[in-house]
């Protein structure tokens, strides 16, 4: 796996989209924590940008990258190397270099300024959010037989999960409100890792007051070590489920 | 050494195969002929495992081909286009793959990557390459680790006179050695030399599989163009219980 992921690296570093990528959230959180006063409000406009910035850039990056890899996934299957091994090692290889550029972009300044539970907090939660959305991504990839679709899936389950999910959420606790709802909040914010990262970086800076009952609930449950070990494991199976599906439809795929 | 057996591929409403069986045993030059389109290379893929038949079966040494992956370390796969990683050197790519199939200390067949020169190449970006060099790296990545067998698609296709005669002679070598090989080609002059037994496949059928000899003496023709060129317009078909066997009488009805 590692002699394959080896190569998958050597080529995304040779492009420089993850150079760019880097440069663009060490721009944006340098500017922030230099524009603010106080690190906490940089903190949390960072958090916004990257709830939204990371998995999109992942997404389409991952996307990208498997389609170019075409020649190489060819070439290897030729090869004695299993098809999940050489989908495995694109998945590492590519999500391995986003985390990094991410570590790099997001968590210099991070901790040059906020090295505090709050910082690393964001910084797990990029991370795994890169993880998550590079799994969906393999899996938009081998399920489309052409790029144009690809993306377009890729695309697609990220205005979901950034936009139309609270959107529909929120029409549920509308519709509901007469009645208690604190557990089935809980229970769908496990749906969808974006949320699931928002309500646990939110409750680590102290604004839950802002939530009003809700928050209180998530509070009780969230701010607990079981809360936060709940958290990072339901986001872990995010990152491993699409995966695995994704390898189960690529041992089909003709190719 | 390869057995087949009653296998089908659809592309869509295409049959490219249509219940073929087979075996190749070593020391065997099987030349796969049709027209375009006819389920040459799909054949060669399902063997490889590039291509998933919907039906049937191929086992590789008696061994299913579906349980590991170790057999394709003994073979040798010429593609008839041979796709490679852009950013890439020649170089690169040889040693990715010795990297990736050579264990230990395997001696190396590095016969062609001297007659083709290939050693001032190795720095040349496979971007940049023409089709016939982007052959040659195919041939030598074929030929280099030495396999007990060899599956050329369309070998000479793209390849100057000399290039075309070097790969043949080097074919024949092989054969000289006692390996299976498997070749399709287009160009029969090329085939005559080489081949010890004709399969002839049209709209994914198996239509013939028979020795040289016994084609020649039952067509009567003295070149292979011929003799399957007879066969073509007698509509013989293969008796599919004795596939590989040899027919005793055969009824050429000529057109």
């Amino acid at each position: 796996m590692l002699k394959l992921s080896r190569y998958v690296l050597h080529d995304i570093l040779r492009s420089k989209v993850v150079i760019a990528y880097t440069l663009f959230l060490l721009a944006v959180a340098v500017t922030l924590f230099r524009m603010e006063d106080n690190t906490s409000k940089a903190v949390m406009s960072l958090t916004n940008i990257v709830l939204i910035v990371v998995p999109l850039v992942s997404m389409v990056f991952a996307t990208i990258h498997y389609y170019n890899s075409y020649e190489f996934i060819e070439l290897m299957l030729s090869q004695p190397v299993s098809r999940s091994r050489i989908l495995m090692s694109e998945y590492f290889g590519t999500a391995f270099s986003m985390a990094t550029a991410f570590l790099a972009g997001v968590g210099i300044p991070v901790l040059l300024f906020q090295p505090d539970a709050v910082g690393m907090a964001l910084l797990l939660t990029g991370v795994l959010l890169t993880f998550i959305f590079t799994s969906l991504a393999f899996l938009a990839s081998v399920l489309a037989r052409d790029k144009a679709r690809g993306i377009g899936i890729a695309l697609m389950l990220w205005f979901y999960f950034a936009l139309i999910y609270d959107g529909l959420v929120l029409s549920i606790l509308f519709a509901f409100s007469d009645y208690p709802l604190e557990s089935l909040t809980l229970a769908l914010s496990s749906l969808n890792p974006v949320d699931l990262g928002r309500i646990f970086l939110m409750l680590k800076m102290d604004i839950s007051a802002l939530m009003g009952y809700t928050g209180a609930t998530y509070k009780d449950f969230f701010g607990s070590s079981v809360g936060a070990l709940y958290t990072i494991g339901i986001m872990v199976v995010w990152a491993i489920i699409p995966m695995l599906l994704a390898v189960r439809v690529f041992k089909k795929k003709d190719l | 050494m390869i057995t087949i057996e009653h296998i089908t591929k659809k592309f869509k409403k295409l049959h490219a195969l249509d219940d073929v069986s087979a075996a190749f045993r070593k020391g065997q030059v099987v030349s796969l002929v049709g027209p375009n389109g006819s389920g040459k290379t799909t054949l060669i893929k399902s063997i490889l495992g590039i291509v998933q038949p919907d039906a049937g079966q191929i086992y590789f040494n008696s061994k299913p081909i579906q349980s590991e992956v170790a057999y394709r370390d003994k073979i040798g796969y010429m593609p008839q286009i041979g796709r490679y990683p852009d950013n890439m050197t020649i170089g690169q790519v040889i040693s990715m793959i010795k990297n990736i199939r050579n264990h230990g200390t395997r001696k190396l067949d590095e016969e062609l990557i001297e007659q083709y020169g290939m050693h001032a190449l190795m720095e040349k970006n496979m971007r940049s390459l023409s089709g016939g060099t982007r052959q040659k790296v195919s041939a030598v990545l074929a030929f280099l680790f030495d396999p007990e067998v060899l599956i050329l698609d369309e070998p000479t296709a793209g390849l100057d006179p000399l290039a075309s005669e070097i790969l043949k002679e080097k074919i024949m070598r092989e054969k000289e050695k006692g390996k299976l090989i498997l070749i399709t080609s287009h160009i029969l002059a090329d085939l005559d030399e080489l081949t010890t037994d004709v399969m002839y496949l049209q709209d994914g059928k198996l239509r013939l599989y028979q020795s040289i000899g016994k084609l020649k003496e039952l067509t009567g023709e003295e070149r292979l163009g011929r003799a399957i060129a007879s066969v073509m317009k007698s509509g013989y078909v293969q008796p599919t219980e004795q596939s590989g066997a040899i027919v005793k009488s055969m009824e050429v009805r000529y057109a």
